[in-house]
């Protein structure tokens, strides 16, 4: 009984997996592949990936994608974390439902119309005032915060949530202002919780296509477009080969940010034994 | 702890020398300044109400503290102690009323400003920071030169018995520990009024016992005037030079642990601080030197050696605690007042003393406590179940209220 039905969840299991994995393993296994034709097998090479460090555009749009998330990820991190305080910390002021339901709209919005609203706010404020002219990097960025800032604050809040407020009135109490108190012992402890917003907003920066077609202008391509519109006119292997360097990268940033959380749990976990044993 | 003991038992002496030690060693209990009709108090608190929207925390209250005194606010949850405290610690603006404190006004003066430290009920340590730099943290605010921190921070560390552990981080310490770390911090600024929230509430029961003899150890030791919140009466009793009892917002009572046990003012106090057998009734006798009052519910009369100041035909009720009231077998006199048969129901040996339920031939149960003196062996002929015994007691032990 109990052997067929771990035979059953076994079956469930690798089903599952499949269903998520497959995909991507088939992606790794092409790009290493001899022939152009992306779905026929002619034999091991890696001359794709030397093409694929050849390939200037594609260089040249993985750049500007760093760039845009990483100043987006900074952006989106300040913004959200002053969000996130304000509708943790001020609790019974007028509109704080209606505001935290506001923040947390965008998350929710397609993406769609994110993107349109954008465009059409940027063309308007060049016509009113000749800024931002055309659109390119700022454009991007600006609405990458737009929409990351959502998700940083829906991060930073839940953990603020959860934060002791004694702590703050504690350091209040031994003569810290307001601002000190702020930099000095809220932000270092919830300093992970910006970092994971920091990444968070990197990662949905990195690969937005839908609201960063709207807003780019020409010579300002990110990766994401790149891809998209290379594929359109027919998959080339290099793709493949740049795809499978990314779900690389992403691969080892988990398993390392894996390794080090369960790391830290050892030693917390060892130091309360410790304290436990030698109490009094 | 499911029946509360009566803890002056501990204070009068014999079940626990230390405390009655302590006790008699503290300097302020002789100077008592809130007899004195001179002494200046030093925290003046003048019809102050705090109105959370439509809830009323804390109801026009009035209190004097003064300098060097450990002054406990005693209450269930939800009374308005900690809302008083952290009016006083400036986290609070009253809604109406005025606080003082050593002669200056506190209204609109951030707690950044204000001369007092407070001890946080979840000690609120901060968890990046060893304990060393938790303990000089305030210092660092005040921006003292870091010799002097690092001196001072030494001293606190050694008076709290902390110094091996400077630099470990919170969680790697004991209860007991993050107490002593979140006192040394509190205190190292040199306060001169230190508040306290619940400052034993998260320690195990021995632990408890020993740190509050420490606490008032250093008290004396530094002069610091402490203004403690407590719910657990044993220890607003054993810490407390005055206790105010506070009940929905209100202070009900102030004096000295004596005065709150012995002579409690009114039904709530007698029945909150210590367990208590209430009986209401008539006076049938007022006159200034003695009364009789007359409970249905006691089956007779208590005869009381003080004058009450009640308006005749007024309900009143007789507080009567358990551990004043004699059990015997035999007959105690001739009969008349303050004496009444009855048969045991329960009985709760707890060590130190047994509870005795009795019931009165009116039906209703009265508390008997009565320290086992003598060892309760198979030897000794101890009361037991459905025994019919007398109980009785002395002209000076029930207190009559009007509340």
């Amino acid at each position: 009984m109990i052997g067929r039905r771990s035979f059953l969840i076994t079956t469930l299991m690798s089903f599952g997996f499949a269903f998520l994995y497959i995909p991507i393993l088939s992606l790794i296994v092409y790009s290493f592949n001899e022939s152009r034709l992306v779905t026929v097998w002619a034999g091991f090479s890696t001359k794709w990936y030397a093409e694929l460090f050849q390939n200037e555009q594609l260089l040249n749009a993985a750049k500007l994608s760093l760039e845009v998330a990483a100043i987006n990820a900074t952006g989106a991190v300040i913004l959200g974390t002053l969000a996130g305080f304000a509708l943790s910390r001020f609790r019974r002021f007028r509109g704080r439902t209606l505001m935290t339901g506001m923040t947390s709209a965008p998350l929710v919005m397609p993406e769609v119309i994110t993107g349109l609203s954008m465009l059409l706010l940027f063309v308007a404020m060049e016509q009113a005032f000749g800024w931002p002219a055309g659109r390119g990097v700022t454009t991007i960025t600006i609405a990458h915060i737009t929409f990351s800032m959502a998700y940083v604050t829906v991060v930073i809040q839940s953990r603020l949530a959860s934060l002791d407020v004694s702590l703050e009135e504690a350091a209040m109490d031994l003569g810290a202002r307001p601002w000190k108190v702020f930099m000095v012992i809220t932000l270092p402890i919830i300093f992970p919780a910006i970092l994971a917003g920091w990444l968070l907003a990197f990662t949905l920066s990195w690969d937005d296509l839908v609201i960063t077609s709207f807003v780019s202008g020409p010579g300002s391509s990110t990766l994401p477009i790149v891809i998209f519109s290379k594929v359109r006119l027919g998959v080339s292997p290099d793709i493949n080969a740049l795809a499978t360097i990314m779900v690389g990268i992403v691969a080892i940033g988990v398993v390392a940010t894996g390794l080090y959380l369960q790391h830290q749990e050892r030693r917390r976990e060892r130091d309360v034994q410790a304290a436990l044993a030698n109490h009094g | 702890m499911s029946i509360p003991l009566p803890v002056h038992v501990g204070r009068q002496g014999e079940s626990c020398e230390g405390v009655a030690g302590m006790a008699e060693t503290r300097p302020d209990k002789k100077l008592e300044p809130w007899r004195d009709r001179d002494a200046k108090p030093y925290i003046r608190i003048e019809r102050v109400t705090k109105n959370f929207g439509d809830f009323t925390a804390v109801d026009d209250v009035s209190l004097d503290i003064y300098r060097g005194e450990i002054f406990c606010l005693l209450g269930a949850s939800g009374c308005g102690k900690t809302t008083l405290l952290r009016m006083l610690a400036g986290f609070e603006e009253p809604t109406s009323g005025r606080i003082s404190i050593d002669g200056a006004d506190m209204a609109g003066i951030p707690p950044y400003r204000r001369p007092v430290n407070m001890m946080f009920q979840s000690y609120a340590l901060f968890p990046h920071m060893t304990v060393e730099q938790n303990v000089a943290f305030g210092l660092k605010q005040d921006g003292l030169p870091k010799g002097e921190i690092r001196d001072r921070v030494a001293a606190m560390l050694e008076l709290v018995k902390l110094t091996a552990l400077g630099g470990r981080k919170p969680h790697q310490l004991s209860g007991g520990q993050r107490q002593r770390v979140a006192l040394a911090r509190s205190l190292v600024k040199q306060p001169k009024l230190l508040l306290l929230d619940e400052p034993l509430g998260a320690l195990d029961r021995k632990l408890r016992e020993h740190t509050q003899f420490e606490l008032v150890n250093i008290q004396e030791k530094l002069g610091v005037t402490f203004v403690v919140v407590t719910h657990d009466q044993e220890e607003a009793m054993t810490l407390a030079s005055r206790i105010g009892v506070m009940d929905h917002g209100e202070i009900i009572q102030v004096g000295t642990p004596s005065d709150i046990y012995e002579y409690p003012t009114s039904k709530f106090v007698a029945d909150f601080v210590g367990s208590v057998n209430l009986f209401e009734g008539h006076l049938v006798e007022d006159e200034p030197d003695h009364v009789r009052v007359e409970c249905p519910e006691l089956g007779g009369c208590f005869y009381v050696d003080h004058g009450v100041s009640a308006p005749p035909e007024a309900t009143v009720w007789v507080a009567l605690r358990p551990e004043k009231v004699f059990i015997s077998r035999e007959s105690p006199g001739p009969g008349g007042d303050n004496q009444v048969s009855g048969v045991i129901k329960e009985i709760a040996y707890l060590g130190d003393l047994s509870v005795y339920l009795v019931q009165l031939p009116t039906g209703r149960m009265l508390r008997v406590t009565r320290p086992n003196v003598r060892r309760q062996d198979a030897a000794f002929d101890r009361l037991t179940w459905d025994e019919n015994v007398w109980l009785s007691w002395e002209a000076s032990s029930p207190v009559v209220v009007t509340q």
